[in-house]
């Protein structure tokens, strides 16, 4: 048992507090000043932040069918590498997440790996064609517990499905997480339509093709009384859309990844294939308007879109590369930059954007906690003050298609605990036996 | 020079160089032995992942009146087509000791990403990428315009004052961009002309004017060149344009157009043309019509580059 | 400064007028003669040796002269600064049958003799072949040897000579001066008209 206890001496809060917590069979049983240590390993957080256990609403893991790219336990070891303590599985494996059985597999893959909950985003149609509705129903009343539903890497375009999708997961409370991207006007488009794509020859993905379809889904989702979430936000124009649509009391919610905060087009110049990513990296203004989105909380959270993949689907011409940038390790240290030491958030934003509000998106509540006693021990030790050249040592999945290395990044995670039990210690993931080891410790 | 990706990265100084040199190899052409032994032990690989005959055999005889050994590789049938990576064929290349690379790839950056990579020591000359461009069709049209303005007295001129149009398929075509980015650093003005739906959004950053009345270019810009952009069919199922004969009337160098061309004025087209299309038959034919010429020239101007990227150790 | 002067103006015209009388001397007159200068100061010094001959012998032909690149023909491409090349001009009757006399303005290694004797062939087919320089340094690294020669001027392979001539650099002298410090008393000057170690640094023209 005493294995399993921690006393972490002298975290500062989000709130600025700076206090003891006490970890115990999977919860925190105390927080204050001067917390007795008998019987646990005290873990010295002198200068480090404390903050609730990350949770990313859109990760691939890549597991089923893609294994070479990444799989559940790598995957979730990369999660834990960047503080995040809980990932919501992308349905875009093969086979797909349409039907129980394979999202009930990646649940029980996620839990026998220990390294971090693992819950499954379901298919909304079957094999992502956008023809015919998965069984959503079937998923959600899983062992999975599917709520979240998404076709991610395709577009829900067909009007009529996405409107019955939203109306079919009200049901069970389900969210529909729409990829918004209009298929036609996107053909063979591979980077942000602009003066710069004229000059380099690579065809253009339009703003308006991201706009148009959550322009279209909001008022779908007002129309049937749904809720909706948007992924991957990239334009000031969507910023817009969805500042008029929460305005008008429509129940939308909107994710912004942390590379559409911080890098712009213009990396592209030397069609470096690292740089190439779905929706694409946008310009300036577009950074500026999202920073103010999810400063201002048009845009209610940060998700990784972490998406791994080999070697080879990178180092090649900009054509043949694959979309998709691994997210996961590197995010907090990029929304610091982006959005904290500019100041556009506090730390205490940064827990809402990164773990309270995508739990309750997800309707995962045994993550997102506030760090009381009570609560389940998902915590993150976060030392800001740091700042490093990101290299491949801060990668702990299987992809390296990073396009932040070499690049100098604020802040590092030191430790991360899930439900009670480390993860991550002195900043390194800790080995699969020692995470995976005994029963998980029950919790809600 | 190192490699040659682009006309983006020429200077006026560069430019003028290579347009001289090649002068001086369209001079070999016209000697009984049309031969030099220049590149001799050296080896040029034309690395094609694109059918083009025409492109491909200039650079072959190019290579040849230089005494390169030539190596042709076409992708069509080979081992690329079989999925190989273009990282494993720049690396085969490598080991067979290849010291030039003439590389058209259908996506555009490819040549870029060959000279990066660190795959390949070769210098790496562009030979058209995708959309984006094909820097010798360029300056082998700056060494046509030069030589059809300033004759025999073409040596170290720039364009400057000289006004070209270059009309047609602006937003797929390469040509047009190593062109408006070439002829503009040698100091011609340059106007396009294309349906809108065939130009590229954020054209204002392009050093050109863009127009959409070809007669108006005509009539009023008075221009010394009028440059012909191949129109391929499929953009018309792609709703770029209604159709070939709506094309052909508002955007093609019809008869008419042709009769108004100023005195002098020269007529291009980088081939293969649809006649009846974007050009009549007789201007094709006629005395302003560059088309065969710029394939001779496209022969010396090549010379030039093999000769810059390959024959020294070093930077002039 | 340990630049000196070993040719002025006034020695250069002397020189480059003995040249042209014994080239017409050994040519036993101007019939079927071609001068061709080597590019630049070569080319100069061929014109200026055709106004010589055209005044000695008025029964020369106008279109005696003419220039040479032999750039393309260098064997040492790959291990000097690229150059580039200038035109070949030659005269209207061409070189198939005449005696064509090489003008460069120093001799030192052969080797750019050599590269002008295989464009010569490319060229057609002269009688035969002759050579006149400004200055011989010796040095050679190939069986090749001068005609008619302005001035022996036996160097160290670490000395460098300096040509300048008018119309190229609008000044005219030649001077010899040691590897380390090898810049002529006139300040900075194009590389081209200098000739020094082989291989060694800039400018190196053997």
């Amino acid at each position: 048992m005493s294995a399993h206890e921690y006393l972490i001496r002298g975290a500062r809060l989000a709130d600025d507090r700076t206090v003891d917590l006490r970890l115990s069979g999977g919860r925190i049983t105390e927080v204050g000043s001067g917390v007795d240590a008998s019987g646990a390993t005290v873990i010295d957080a002198d200068g480090l932040l404390a903050l609730p256990g990350l949770v990313d609403l859109h990760t691939h893991l890549r597991e089923p069918g893609f294994e070479q790219s990444e799989t559940v336990l790598t995957g979730t070891r990369a999660a834990a590498k960047g503080g995040y303590t809980a990932v919501f599985a992308m349905a875009n494996t093969s086979p797909v997440a349409d039907t129980a059985g394979v999202v009930e597999q990646v649940e029980a893959l996620g839990r026998a790996a220990g390294y971090a909950t693992v819950r499954p985003i379901g298919a909304v149609s079957v094999g992502l064609a956008g023809e015919q509705l998965a069984e959503l129903s079937a998923m959600a009343s899983s062992r999975a517990a599917v709520r979240v539903f998404s076709d991610d890497g395709h577009c829900v375009s067909d009007p009529l499905l996405m409107r019955r999708a939203l109306e079919y997961v009200k049901a069970f409370d389900g969210v529909i997480a729409q990829h918004a991207q209009e298929p036609r006007l996107t053909e063979g488009a591979s980077m942000n339509e602009g003066a710069l794509s004229g000059q380099l020859g690579i065809t253009g993905w339009p703003a308006v093709a991201e706009e148009s379809i959550i322009a279209r889904d909001v008022l779908l989702a007002e129309h049937v009384g749904s809720r909706l979430h948007v992924c991957h936000v990239s334009t000031a124009g969507s910023v817009e859309v969805l500042r008029w649509a929460k305005a008008r009391g429509i129940d939308v919610t909107a994710e912004v990844t942390p590379h559409h905060l911080l890098l712009t087009e213009d990396l592209i110049a030397g069609y470096d294939a690292r740089y190439k990513v779905n929706p694409p990296l946008r310009a300036q203004e577009d950074v500026l308007a999202l920073r103010a989105g999810l400063a201002d909380g048009t845009i209610d959270i940060v998700a990784t879109d972490h998406a791994p993949h080999p070697v080879e689907a990178k180092d090649c011409e900009w054509d043949a590369a694959a979309f998709g940038m691994v997210g996961l390790e590197s995010a907090l240290s990029v929304v610091q930059a982006a959005v904290v030491d500019t100041g556009m958030l506090t730390w205490a934003d940064v827990v809402r954007v990164m773990s309270t509000t995508p739990a309750r998106i997800g309707r995962l509540s045994s993550h997102g906690q506030e760090l009381a006693a009570g609560a389940n021990a998902n915590l993150v030790l976060v030392d800001p003050s740091a700042s490093r050249e990101f290299g491949l040592g801060d990668l702990a999945g299987k992809g390296v298609n990073s396009p932040y290395l070499s690049r100098t990044l604020p802040g590092r995670v030191h430790a991360t605990f899930h439900l009670g039990r480390p993860t991550v210690l002195d900043g390194a993931v800790l080995p699969t036996d020692a995470v995976s080891a005994g029963p998980a410790p029950a919790a809600g | 020079m190192r490699h040659l990706l682009s006309t983006r990265d020429l200077s006026r100084d560069d430019a003028v160089r290579i347009l001289d040199i090649a002068e001086d190899m369209a001079d070999v052409a016209t000697r009984e032995v049309k031969k030099l032994p220049t590149l001799r032990g050296r080896t040029v690989v034309n690395l094609f992942f694109e059918d083009s005959t025409r492109t491909r055999i200039s650079f072959e005889a190019a290579a040849k009146r230089l005494s390169a050994d030539v190596i042709n590789f076409s992708a069509k049938g080979s081992s690329v087509s079989k999925g190989e990576s273009l990282k494993d064929t720049a690396q085969t290349l490598e080991a067979m000791g290849a010291d030039g690379v003439v590389v058209r790839h259908p996506s555009s950056g490819a040549p870029q990403t060959l000279a990066q990579s660190g795959w390949i020591d070769a210098g790496i000359v562009n030979a058209g990428d995708g959309t984006h461009e094909h820097p010798t069709q360029a300056l082998l049209d700056a060494f046509t315009i030069r030589r059809r303005l300033h004759g025999t007295a073409a040596r170290g001129r720039d364009l400057d004052g000289v006004s070209v149009v270059i009309v047609g398929d602006i937003l797929h075509s390469r040509v047009a961009r190593s062109n408006v980015w070439l002829l503009t650093t040698l100091g011609a003005s340059v106007t396009l002309v294309a349906p809108p739906t065939l130009f590229p959004v954020g054209m204002g950053t392009w050093p050109a004017d863009v127009r959409y009345d070809l007669d108006a270019a005509i009539d009023e810009g008075r221009p010394d060149v009028v440059m012909m952009l191949r129109i391929q069919a499929e953009r018309m199922r792609a709703a770029f344009f209604p159709n070939s004969r709506e094309y052909a009337r508002v955007w093609g160098l019809d008869d008419a157009r042709t009769a108004r061309l100023a005195p002098g004025s020269i007529v291009m087209h980088p081939g293969p043309m649809n006649r009846g299309l974007e050009i009549s038959a007789a201007a094709a034919d006629s005395s302003r019509s560059t088309v065969r010429e710029q394939v001779a020239n496209g022969v010396s101007v090549r010379m030039a580059v093999l000769y810059l990227l390959l024959a020294g150790g070093g930077e002039v | 400064m340990s630049a000196r002067t070993v040719l002025h103006q006034a020695d250069i015209a002397r020189a480059l007028t003995r040249i042209s009388h014994e080239i017409l001397e050994s040519n036993r007159g101007s019939a079927s003669l071609v001068v061709l200068g080597i590019p630049t100061r070569g080319a100069t010094l061929a014109r200026r040796i055709g106004g010589i001959l055209a005044g000695i012998d008025p029964e020369l032909g106008a279109d005696t002269v003419g220039t040479l690149d032999v750039t393309m023909y260098r064997d040492d491409l790959a291990r000097n600064p690229l150059r580039a090349s200038s035109p070949t001009q030659l005269p209207a009757g061409g070189i198939d049958g005449k005696t064509v006399v090489l003008v460069d303005d120093v001799l030192y290694s052969g080797r750019t003799i050599r590269a002008a004797l295989d464009a010569l062939s490319d060229l057609g087919r002269p009688r035969a072949v002759r050579l006149a320089v400004l200055v011989d340094r010796g040095h050679r690294e190939l069986p090749i040897r001068a005609d008619f020669v302005g001035k022996n001027l036996p160097t160290s392979s670490e000395e460098r000579i300096y040509v300048r001539l008018d119309e190229v650099d609008g000044e005219e002298f030649v001077s010899v001066a040691s590897g380390d410090d090898a810049q002529p008393t006139h300040g900075a000057h194009s590389t081209h008209g200098t000739h020094g170690a082989a291989g060694a640094g800039s400018g190196a023209r053997p």
